[in-house]
């Protein structure tokens, strides 16, 4: 992974410097709450409902086990122990006290880590997808292009105070695990006779008003990238609606100019700023690309598996439900769901599991985890004659849990308990609807399904892209849920259906069990999908047996 | 010494006149029906009548808004041994297109802005710089303080105007908050060349 030099470690440095000086001096009143808001949230500092919350920054979702460790240790010694993984790749500390983040920071920039650019209107964390470098469907590697975007988008003099945030985010698979039809810029690597090229995506997003993201520019030639996404982002930082942050990300401006007319106003930015002292050559590219050559795998046998642990069902589920294939034979990447019954909120990991994660990424996977915006994490090199070893821990450890895809491995926002944006609590719903597959049979019997809650609008969960979706809302001043069917990220990303009037917390886990008794009743054959059988059958079927009593 | 005026990195004295219109007696248009929840910046230009009353100080050296300019192009050409223009954040870079004489015939050229977390000066810095080619001084006014100032200088400014009432010594070392920087700009190249 990428290693920093003494340019990197002077630049984060100074960084915590200049936020320290800009902390002391709102402590002096030198600088005003609305004046600071901004500067704190360039660092990843929310002042929410009990505490300020502290976003780390986990580029592209990689790690290595010290900084893991690291995380740990500040789990520990500033906020109650455990961490939370986000929907963006990044972690989330809920309870540090203000007058300690300058050490927290100083701790992160010691172990080559930040929280720069974590919130506030500015570029944030680009993400992609965490089985990079290691995934059969793999065109292009986007961990390299990701940690060149990293650098260029950090402190871009053009873009801190943009109308709103802005995330981008670069798939090179044939799958696209990256969401990029849902992020302000997407990016897809391809490749033709060992030329990369880049096609562009603007304008999507979730929150309010989901929007799936619009093609703007096919075949890219590398080199271009950042300059092209400089014309994009200045036509929007000029022209973005500023009067009210509902209407200021830049979905709303590509729709209000159309995309023909916002693609040309961005290619006449970047026609005459082609030649940007940013346009990439192939030093800097093969540089950066040569921290992430593939670690030294053995040339070991694949293992039959099934056959070998024909007795240990429970060990054979997770190996179905939580590794997939590799690109090495003898190898398989495992995700470690941190969704399992005794976590206390989806992506909630305590400092001592991360030990443990850190300890097992060191013996069996050379010192390397990712993180996943389904908030969970992964080991992507194991070798396969390991399997049980690493299972065995993580089962001794309460990271067990075999339900990778599955219904329980619920995507969810911090919502009431936490955020003080919400209309309603989040987390207790992922908590009662969990609660109702103790019978592991069931779980499996469903099948590969998503189930996403936010909140609110704001849509933190993907609450739109869940083949479930569960929206929190306010009526009257109590909490009511609404519920869509049919969203799906990926290539053919689409956005859920409203299925009908909204349900009180207490009837969320039986109409979620409903809509399940409604696909296993009407599937084609078990191989059929929940959402190849939503697109077959339509949102009636649903519609009827929820609201027939 | 007693100035809020950065220049060149160094503190200088002002000798500048900043005509800004008072148009705090024009009635405020509101967006049609929508609530404007977080409104950062003004998007409002003081209408010609407020310009046309406009009343040019005694003074040798003046900054006036480009649209005032625009208006009393030979008063201002008659009265000043020197002027410079200012436009706002939210003017378009068409503005300058009604210009009849050379942007670089300006000693100095001003962009200003209402609320410091109004990026768009930084962009604006970029095209008055690449777009207009203008050489000369470059300068940021309005809600200017310490923490832009970096920002401010790779996006081509070249002269600050620190806000009435912010220490303008402290605010000369935001211009230093960082050593290196990954991307390139205007006038620099990016990090990656020096690697
Ligand atoms: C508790 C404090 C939090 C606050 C105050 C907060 C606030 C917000 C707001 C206001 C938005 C909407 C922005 C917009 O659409 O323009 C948003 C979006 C988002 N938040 Fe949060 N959030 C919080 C926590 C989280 C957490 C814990 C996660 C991850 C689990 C998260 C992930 C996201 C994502 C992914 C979006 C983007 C949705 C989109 O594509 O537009 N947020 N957040
Ligand atoms: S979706 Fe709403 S409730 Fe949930 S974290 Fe985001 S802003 Fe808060």
């Amino acid at each position: 992974m990428y290693k920093y030099d003494h340019y990197d470690r002077k630049i984060v440095n100074q960084r915590v410097d200049q936020y320290e000086d800009q902390l002391n001096r709102y402590f002096n009143k030198e600088l005003t709450d609305e004046e600071f808001r901004p500067l704190r949230l360039q660092n990843g500092l929310y002042i929410q409902r009990h505490a300020p919350m502290l976003r780390v920054a986990i580029p592209y979702g990689l790690l290595s086990s010290n900084q893991l460790r690291t995380l740990a240790d500040i789990a520990d010694e500033f906020d109650r122990g455990y961490g939370h993984f986000s929907t963006r790749q990044n972690i989330q500390y809920n309870w540090p006290k203000l007058e300690d983040t300058p050490k927290i920071l100083r701790k992160l920039a010691d172990a080559e880590m930040h929280a720069i650019q974590t919130s506030g209107n500015c570029i944030r964390n680009i993400t992609t997808d965490p089985y990079a470098g290691v995934t059969p469907d793999e065109i292009v590697d986007t961990r390299y292009i990701a940690e060149i975007l990293r650098q260029w988008s950090t402190f871009h003099p053009e873009f801190a105070l943009l109308p709103r945030k802005f995330k981008i985010s670069i798939s090179g698979s044939k799958y696209d695990r990256a969401l990029v039809k849902t992020h302000d810029i997407g990016l897809e690597l391809v490749k033709e006779q060992e030329n990369l090229f880049v096609n562009v995506f603007v304008g999507g997003g979730l929150g309010r008003t989901p929007v799936i993201g619009q093609l703007l520019k096919e075949n890219l030639p590398i080199e271009h990238l950042l300059s092209y996404c400089e014309s994009i982002i200045r036509i929007y930082n000029l022209y973005g609606r500023r009067d009210n942050m509902y209407k200021a990300r830049i979905k709303i401006l590509v729709k209000a100019l159309g995309v023909e007319s916002f693609k040309k106003q961005v290619e006449d930015d970047w026609n005459d700023g082609k030649n940007s002292s940013n346009h990439l050559n192939d030093k800097e590219i093969n540089r950066v690309k040569q921290f992430f050559t593939s670690p030294n795998y053995e040339t070991v046998e694949s293992i039959d598996l099934e056959g070998q642990f024909r007795d240990d069902h429970n060990f054979l589920h997770w190996i179905k439900r939580n590794t997939r294939e590799h690109i090495k034979n003898g190898y398989r990447s495992v995700t470690i769901s941190l969704k399992g019954k005794k976590q206390t909120a989806p992506g909630d990991i305590q400092a001592s599991e991360m030990r443990v994660v850190a300890d097992l990424a060191d013996q069996y996977s050379f010192g390397e985890i990712r993180s996943t915006h389904e908030q969970n994490l992964v080991l992507a090199d194991v070798k396969e004659k390991d399997l049980y070893d690493v299972y065995s821990v993580l089962c001794e450890n309460n990271l067990g849990e075999a339900n990778i895809g599955l219904i329980t491995d619920i995507i969810c926002c911090p919502g009431g308990d936490f955020c003080s944006l919400a209309n309603a609590k989040s987390i207790p719903i992922a908590k009662n609807i969990d609660n109702l597959f103790d019978n592991y049979d069931f779980l499996f019997d469903i099948g590969t399904i998503s189930l996403n809650i936010s909140g609110c609008m704001n849509a933190c969960g993907h609450h739109h892209v869940g083949n479930i979706g569960i929206l929190g809302v306010d009526k009257d001043g109590s909490e009511w849920y609404q519920i869509t069917l049919g969203g799906q990220q990926g290539v053919n990303a689409s956005l859920g259906k409203v299925i009908g009037p909204s349900f009180s917390a207490d009837e969320v886990p039986a109409v979620v069990k409903e809509i399940l008794n409604v696909y296993v009743a009407q599937r084609d054959s078990e191989e059929e999908l929940f959402i190849d059988c939503y697109n077959r059958i339509g949102l009636d079927p649903f519609k009827e047996a929820i609201y027939k009593n | 010494m007693d100035t809020q005026l950065i220049k060149n990195k160094e503190l200088v004295p002002n000798d500048w006149f900043w005509v800004v219109p008072d148009n705090s007696n024009e009635e405020v248009k509101k967006q049609a029906g929508k609530v404007v929840q977080f409104k950062l910046t003004g998007e409002d230009f003081p209408s010609d009548g407020t310009l046309h009353n406009v009343i040019l100080p005694e003074a040798e050296k003046v900054i006036v808004p480009l649209r005032l300019y625009l208006l009393k192009t030979d008063e201002i050409k008659k009265k000043y041994k020197e002027y410079g223009i200012w436009i706002y954040s939210h003017d378009e870079l068409d503005l300058f297109n009604h210009l009849k004489e050379d942007i670089n015939s300006f000693p100095v050229v001003g962009v200003y802005v209402e609320k410091f977390a109004d990026g768009r000066i930084y962009s604006l810095g970029n095209l008055i710089r690449r777009k207009l080619s203008y050489k000369n001084d470059l300068r940021a006014l309005g809600d200017v303080f310490k923490d832009q100032l970096f920002y401010l200088a790779r996006s081509g400014f070249d002269s600050f105007l620190i806000k009435e009432g912010y220490d303008a010594k402290k605010a000369l070392l935001g211009l230093e908050d960082f050593s290196y920087s990954y991307q390139g700009t205007l006038n620099q190249m990016p990090l990656w060349s020096e690697r």
